[in-house]
């Protein structure tokens, strides 16, 4: 499954500057493994020592928030829009 | 007068120095990683929110209490402890703050607390009456200091209209988003200011991860978003709920503080303002309680603070107080620290209660409370029942804005009888 990755600019440094990328995976678990090939780095930005989404990271896929679906076991179809975010924004 | 110590920082993105006061740099609340002031809001190694780092140490405590004191009757006379230049108060802002401490005894009796014991902290009084207004002065001196031009935010309705007014005084253009179909009340407030109100069709944290998506994109290069990319300094406003609670209590701690939650911003900052007033000598040092308050139709801290978790599950939103109607509060995780740490609680009303509280406070009071104003009240009613809340203990609740703003939310509210000029017809409707 091939989708593409929306960047936040805190972790462009490890894209070249590049605010979307493409990834290869049939959930988001394996996206972020997909993205660290390519991006080494970024996953430890995304997730924490247990392998967990970190508190202040909310990712979407499409328009739908992981942590209402199955984490990072939701799936990614082809063509899937994925967006990482710092969560600490708004109030 | 004491010598104000002055960072003067660069801002690396925009390679120019800037004067925010005291504040000296911006550091990691999760993992302590400091950077140099700038507009930037996650930290770049955890996401972890980035806040203030101030450098206070030059401050004589008698010296900064007369300066307080002597100072302009709005938030600027505690500038020596906020980012801000030390002539701000001499800049087009709105100059919020200063508000109404209340001393609230026919609503102590109704809710069973002690004769002279609480307190209704009002800020319906600041120029577009909310609190938003405290936090937006901070963001526009930041904006300024970075050098933007338009300011922007995603918004419930209240900081919509605080954006639109503060940006129209201080010469910047607004454009801000709201949900599509928040209160008639606040769509008008925040659209007279001539700015930009744009409604996005979701809730209100669809339109925070809409504005978290612009800020990293071309079409919203050079925007100051006040509660994203500016929200370490934005936030910092809501100190000066604490500073001025205690100034006019007499340079005293409350023993407990009733606060509502939304992204729980503002509890915690004012738990941060409280420990800075310690810290610097300016109050005695003792125990306080912080209790938090959600519409239980928005209620993701509330369930987490009852279910003994840590972490919060974000919430679909479905509540009257579309102001605090945040499903995915950003600083839901240190709230229940905060509310564990220092003993309070966090509790959640029905619409139905909120509605209650809000005829209750204007009837004993004669404050007129917006719905979230209605939360606080009720869930300090809910406390006292309880036994969570000591009702012999001096109590600050917050309210944090004018139910002008919500007036759907009283719409059965209304005339008592209609009666025909003549004395005879009011005899007969029974109000002799």
């Amino acid at each position: 499954m091939s989708v593409t990755v929306r960047i936040p600019t805190i972790l462009r440094t490890y894209t070249g500057g590049q605010a979307e990328v493409n990834a290869e995976g049939a959930t988001l678990g394996e996206v972020i493994e997909d993205l660290e090939k390519n991006h080494t780095g970024i996953a430890a930005r995304v997730l924490d020592d247990q392998g967990k989404l970190r508190r202040f990271v909310n990712v979407y896929v499409n328009d739908d928030d992981v942590r209402f679906e199955q984490g990072l076991g939701t799936a990614t179809p082809d063509g899937a829009g994925v967006s990482i975010i710092p969560a600490v924004a708004g109030g | 007068m004491a010598a104000q110590t002055v960072a003067s920082t660069t801002d690396s993105a925009a390679g120019t120095s800037v004067d925010l006061g005291p504040a000296a740099a911006l550091s990691c609340r999760e993992c302590g990683h400091r950077v140099p002031l700038g507009s930037v809001f996650a930290c770049e190694e955890c996401f972890g929110p980035l806040e203030i780092a101030y450098d206070f140490s030059a401050y004589d405590t008698e010296e900064l209490r007369k300066r307080i004191e002597a100072g302009p009757a709005n938030i600027w006379r505690y500038a020596p402890l906020l980012p801000v230049p030390a002539d701000v108060a001499t800049k087009p802002n709105i100059n919020p703050g200063w508000t109404k401490l209340v001393q609230a005894d026919n609503l102590a009796r109704e809710l069973g607390v002690d004769a002279g014991k609480l307190f209704v902290k009002d800020d319906s009084g600041n120029p577009t009456h909310s609190f938003k207004d405290r936090v937006v002065a901070q963001a526009i001196e930041a904006a300024r200091a970075f050098g933007f031009t338009t300011l922007s935010c995603s918004s419930t309705g209240n900081l919509a209209g605080a954006v639109g007014a503060a940006a129209a005084r201080a010469g910047f253009r607004s454009c801000v988003f709201i949900p599509h179909d928040l209160e008639q009340g606040k769509v008008v407030m925040a659209a007279v200011y001539g700015g930009d109100l744009v409604g996005i069709e979701g809730n209100y944290d669809d339109v925070n991860r809409f504005c978290s998506e612009l800020i990293g994109d071309p079409a919203g290069e050079g925007w100051g978003f006040v509660n994203v990319n500016l929200r370490p300094y934005y936030a910092e406003g809501s100190k000066t709920l604490a500073y001025e609670i205690c100034e006019q209590l007499g340079w005293r701690l409350p023993d407990q503080i009733v606060v509502p939650i939304a992204s729980g911003s503002q509890l915690t900052k004012i738990d941060k303002g409280l420990q800075e007033l310690i810290k610097l000598g300016l109050v005695e040092d003792k125990p306080y309680r912080i209790f938090g308050a959600q519409a239980e139709g928005c209620s993701p801290v509330s369930t987490a603070y009852k279910a003994g978790h840590d972490v919060v599950r974000p919430q679909k939103p479905n509540t009257i107080a579309k102001s605090l109607a945040i499903g995915n509060p950003a600083d839901g995780p240190y709230v229940l620290d905060i509310a564990r740490r220092t003993g309070g609680a966090v509790e959640d009303v029905t619409d139905e209660q909120v509605v209650d509280a809000i005829k209750l406070l204007a009837r004993t009071e004669g404050i007129f409370a917006e719905t979230a104003g209605g939360v606080t009240v009720g869930v300090t009613r809910k406390l006292v029942e309880s036994g969570a809340l000591d009702p012999s203990l001096t109590t600050v609740v917050l309210n944090t804005g004018d139910g002008l703003k919500t007036l759907d939310a009283v719409a059965g509210t209304g005339m008592t009888a209609t009666i025909r000029p003549s004395l005879d017809s009011f005899r007969e409707a029974g109000l002799a």
